[in-house]
């Protein structure tokens, strides 16, 4: 069998029902293969996007998302793809084409040393030099993409490699002696664990993206009702608990709620699951939680102890640790705890000044219009805004760019969520600035009937930068206006085949939401707010989270 | 503080990039690496000495772990065998050469190549041996020198 046929019937081994890509010189076999498959292929209008659609495919369903791209250009286009995956812990695979064997390293046409460039950020990466290694690196790829703390995994196909003709045996095994993850958790940690949830008189839960990956959600709830504690997320880690649960303090960090922040900077105790402490979570380091022991579970153990000491290590899988966890602690009431939580929220709710036409508005309403929505954002302050003001119901609704803060994202995430769930509502939250680094996607939309709907926060400015330079750059607007407010998103969307339509007053927000959600195509919604609007509450650079400040 | 960490990988393409892509990468300064065969075939061992307080030593050895190709990464900055090899080309002129047979003989290294008015000596032994016969020879005029970096094994019985 040619070794693209076998490629192609290994894909759907392993379940692939669609991928992204863009077809080239040096992949050529390998679509000539997946003419004929069960496969879908979604032709994407750049690279980037594709593996930012298979990344948002893979958020949202759980399953691995795949995308193709020929060599050379194909191939370092996939980079922001592959990084942004790598992050953000998220499984994909990435078959990028190359130049035969006999011409690697000769800087023939369209070569790449692509195995070379990802190398710091893919889990692993192949380059298949005998074509008898196809199937056994494609087994190996996916079984290192899912499993483990998940990543991005690239498999670079030489063209010769591909026409080769092999036998078809797909291995039923893997056999990687280094490559061990551990997931039950030590017992006698566990243990200790429990033992000083019970001491505590302040404990917290500190959910990460690590909850979602793992399926560990319903885990999670039941403890944090068991102890009782309160639950705060990572960015990542929003919607590993319904917002509307009464234990639910949403997200902290640099852009988090008050109250959230306040409850963490003085919790005696943190049980952090699946998250790694970013420095936008826990704002400076040395005043991080000062009074808190931190019992911090995580599959990856290069995460524990890497950023904030660490009381009780424990590696393993968030679901299994967490069920096991719950069997040792008991319902203790702590009162005062709970009041004085109580009264932070009550005291310092996540606010914004109404007066004009606010961006934040736009998400109020769509959270309540769309509340079953699944929602992609791009980066910056549509981001922060969507993250606080979107409540989610559960887990993988909300997808955003985490670790990396890649602009351009969003759209194309949506697209691999929206083919994921056909008949769910699809939003991204976007911003001027983030929407027109993948806005060539509309055309995969129209193409391919991808109904997504952009809301574009339109102010005109790459907001948060100028945010950044109002407040602590003397208002030197340095290269961030972009003008926007002369661009027809209208008109684009319509230019590509898209629906489009632009919304200049609060008062027509809701139809405008009601009847996008009703049509059953691509449609940008172009919202012409207010360019002053800020992100707030804020934890300043270099400050601790309970010197945050408001925008007064 | 110098740590030693010995890293059985397996014997494949790429595996010495990996590892020197991630010291470069998470910032952690590599002293002195050393790439060998094993007593089987398929693994390789590397012997990194590198520099820092425990939380790098940490953070290399969990990083470490963390490639697919790593099979075993041990610490073995205590109770262990460290040997060196150093070639040196010292200057000998025939009114020397007596004193630096001598030398030779005393710290049992071997002169291996004797030219008109050159030496080439292999010395053996831990980092601190090799660096005082290093020393030694300065005297006499070093023309030229290389010198392996560090192999190193915990003493005892296999575990």
């Amino acid at each position: 069998m040619r070794a693209a046929d076998a490629l192609v019937k290994a894909l759907e081994m392993e379940g692939v029902e669609v991928v992204f890509g863009i077809p080239g010189g040096a992949i050529i076999e390998v679509y000539d293969a997946i003419y004929d498959s069960g496969i879908e292929h979604i032709t994407t209008r750049h690279e980037q996007g594709a593996t930012h659609a298979a990344d948002g495919y893979a958020r949202a369903s759980g399953r691995v998302g795949v995308a193709f791209a020929t060599s050379g250009p194909g191939a370092t286009n996939t980079v922001t793809g592959i990084t942004t995956a790598y992050m953000d812990s998220s499984p994909i695979v990435v078959f990028t084409g190359q130049v035969p064997t006999s011409m690697i390293g000769n800087d023939a046409f369209q070569e790449a040393d692509i195995t070379g460039i990802t190398m710091p950020v893919t889990k692993h990466n192949y380059l298949i030099t005998d074509p008898k290694d196809m199937l056994k690196t494609v087994k190996e790829a996916f079984h290192i993409a899912s499993t483990g703390r998940p990543g991005p995994v690239l498999i670079d196909l030489p063209k010769d490699v591909t026409v080769a003709d092999i036998e078809f045996e797909y291995p039923k095994k893997v056999s990687l002696p280094g490559y061990k993850p551990k997931m039950e958790g030590h017992p006698k940690q566990i243990k200790r664990a429990a033992e000083l949830i019970m001491e505590a008189e302040r404990p917290m839960i500190l959910a990460g993206g690590g909850v979602i990956i793992s399926n560990a959600s319903k885990e999670l709830v039941e403890l944090a009702e068991t102890i009782p504690a309160f639950v705060a997320t990572t960015l990542m880690g929003k919607g590993s608990i319904p917002e509307n649960h009464p234990l639910c303090l949403g997200f902290i960090g640099m852009h988090g709620s008050k109250y959230a922040n306040y409850a963490v900077s003085e919790s005696d105790l943190i049980i952090a699951v699946g998250c790694r402490f970013s420095d936008r979570t826990t704002g400076n380091l040395a005043k991080f939680a000062p009074d808190a022991k931190i019992v911090h579970i995580d599959i990856d153990p290069a995460e524990i102890g890497k950023n904030v000491r660490v009381d009780v290590p424990i590696v393993g899988d968030a679901k299994k640790v967490l069920a096991k966890l719950k069997k040792y602690v008991q319902y203790k009431q702590r009162k005062m705890w709970e009041d004085k939580v109580s009264e932070w929220r009550r005291k310092y709710p996540l606010k914004y000044n109404p007066d004009g036409f606010k961006p934040q508005y736009v998400i109020e309403r769509a959270c309540e219009i769309m509340p079953d929505a699944i929602v992609t954002t791009e980066v910056g302050q549509n981001q922060m805004w969507a993250a606080q003001f979107f409540k989610v119901k559960y887990p993988r609704q909300f997808i955003t760019s985490g670790g990396l803060g890649t602009m351009g994202f969003g759209f194309p995430a949506a697209i691999g969520a929206q083919v994921a769930f056909p008949e769910k509502t699809v939003i991204d939250i976007a911003g001027d600035g983030s929407f027109f680094m993948n806005i060539q996607e509309l055309a995969t939309c129209v193409k391919y009937e991808i109904p997504v709907k952009v809301l574009v926060l339109n102010n005109g400015y790459l907001g948060m930068v100028r945010q950044w330079q109002e407040l602590f750059y003397r208002e030197r607007y340095s290269a961030t206006c972009i003008g926007c407010e002369k661009t027809g998103f209208e008109a684009i969307a319509r230019g590509f085949g898209a629906i489009g339509m632009t919304i200049e007053s609060p008062s027509d927000v809701d139809d405008a939401l009601r009847e996008a959600k009703e049509i059953d195509a691509p449609v940008v919604i172009d919202f012409r707010v207010d360019y002053q609007a800020n992100v707030f509450p804020m934890v300043p650079p270099g400050a601790a989270l309970n010197e945050i400040i408001d925008e007064e | 503080m110098r740590h030693t960490i010995a890293v059985l990988v397996e014997n494949k393409p790429g595996v010495l990039a990996r590892v020197a892509s991630l010291f470069r990468r998470r910032g952690f300064n590599i002293e002195s690496l050393t790439v060998g065969t094993t007593e089987r075939e398929d693994l390789s061992r590397m012997t990194i000495v590198v520099e820092g307080d425990e939380k790098v030593v940490e953070q290399v050895t969990k990083q470490l772990n963390k490639l697919i190709e790593t099979i075993k990464v041990s610490e073995i900055s205590e109770g262990s065998v460290e040997r060196e090899l150093c070639l040196i080309r010292v200057h000998a002129p025939p009114e020397k050469r007596g004193e630096i047979v001598e030398l030779t003989n005393i710290f049992r290294a071997r002169i291996v190549d004797v030219s008109r008015d050159s030496f080439i000596i292999e010395v053996t032994g831990d980092e601190d041996k090799v660096n005082a016969f290093i020393d030694l020879m300065r005297q006499y005029g070093i023309k030229e020198l290389a010198r392996t970096g560090k192999v190193a094994m915990v003493r005892g019985n296999k575990k």
